[in-house]
């Protein structure tokens, strides 16, 4: 079976567990994926398969995209991605795979998706710098980020030091939620916690590529 | 809301549950898990908060135990609660009682009504 599957988050909600307790949840409308390409090591180099999801007029698309999509006989889609092969089982060009065929209720994912874009950001909101005092005789410089280096040696600003900038609108993944339950019924599934981007974004659900910190330092 | 988050909010609603409003007194059975056992508790209070918003909605359910005040926020739909009996209905002229707080003995009543 593939490693993940492409889909569209929905929004929040709330679900109670068995205990009772409840748990924010985030719906994200999962699948079904249409295999677009089987890529094998003999003539790719390496094993991915890629799927496309949702559908696209063909008339929006590449004419390279298009002839892509028909050697596999499949209707383009609005996200094409590539998986890795989980597991063992048979995948044919063409074929539709659902949400409830690569995931089961317990699985831990990780989810990508673009973040919520926040434009040109400050240090203190987007590195959550301290600032300066309000009062003690500062002047003027209250959301500063202070000093940047030193004089004439080194005579430059460190590589990679925090400063404002474009803060969100780039891929971000969450790793670990925990899905809670796959609504077959309407090719969706539900996890705990939150997941990158707006209500409509079309996010990368994957199964976990490592363990929980806690249950790895457990376990040894 | 989309269609697909309202059915599975749809599913956790009870309607099992009197109707009550802000300022009634409320007894509640609310399950709780002690080790492996459940057992019901009780808890009473006047009701000075309703959250509204479907499967999400909470309610606060204000006492005053051996002289101190005690809130507890109740998810409305939430499976632990066994039971809630009115037990009067309370007269009040706002939506949020939290003027109750500063109060205390005979001053902290709710006027009931029928």
């Amino acid at each position: 079976m593939l490693n993940g599957l492409i889909g569209r988050k929905l929004g929040m909600t709330q679900m109670t567990d068995a205990t009772g307790r409840v748990r924010a949840v985030t719906v994200i409308s999962l699948g079904p994926c249409a295999i677009s390409q089987i890529k094998t090591a003999a003539t790719d180099g390496y094993e991915a398969v890629q799927v496309t999801w949702g559908r696209r007029r063909p008339s929006r698309i590449t004419k390279a995209a298009r002839g892509h999509f028909q050697k596999a006989e499949v209707a383009p889609g609005v996200a094409t991605r590539e998986f890795a092969r989980r597991g063992e089982g048979d995948l044919k060009l063409g074929q539709m795979v659902t949400a409830a065929e690569v995931f089961k209720p317990g699985d831990l994912v990780d989810i990508t998706g673009v973040s919520k874009g926040r434009g040109y950001a400050g240090v203190i909101r987007r590195h959550h710098f301290k600032g300066f005092p309000n009062s003690r005789g500062t002047h003027e410089y209250f959301r500063h980020g202070g000093s940047i280096g030193n004089r004439s040696f080194p005579g430059r600003v460190r590589k990679g030091l925090r400063m404002a900038g474009q803060l969100g609108n780039e891929t971000a993944t969450v790793q670990n939620l925990e899905l809670l339950e796959i609504l077959a019924d309407d090719q969706a599934i539900a996890v705990a916690g939150g997941v990158p981007g707006p209500d409509g974004g079309i996010v990368i659900v994957r199964h976990a590529s490592r363990r929980p910190v806690i249950e790895a330092a457990a376990n040894g | 809301m989309n269609s697909v988050i309202q059915k599975l909010e749809e599913r956790s609603l009870r309607n099992d549950l009197p109707e009550f409003r802000v300022g009634d007194t409320v007894r509640l059975q609310v399950k709780v898990v002690e080790g492996e056992k459940e057992r019901l508790q009780p808890f009473e209070g006047i009701v000075i908060k309703i959250n509204r918003g479907g499967s999400r909605a909470t309610f606060t359910v204000r006492k005053v135990s051996y002289g101190i005040g005690v809130e507890r926020i109740f998810p409305l739909h939430s499976p632990r609660i066994e039971k809630i009996q009115v037990l009067s209905r309370g007269r009040v002229r706002r939506a949020r009682l939290y003027y109750l707080r500063s109060r205390s003995g005979k001053a902290a009543r709710v006027e009931t009504i029928g």
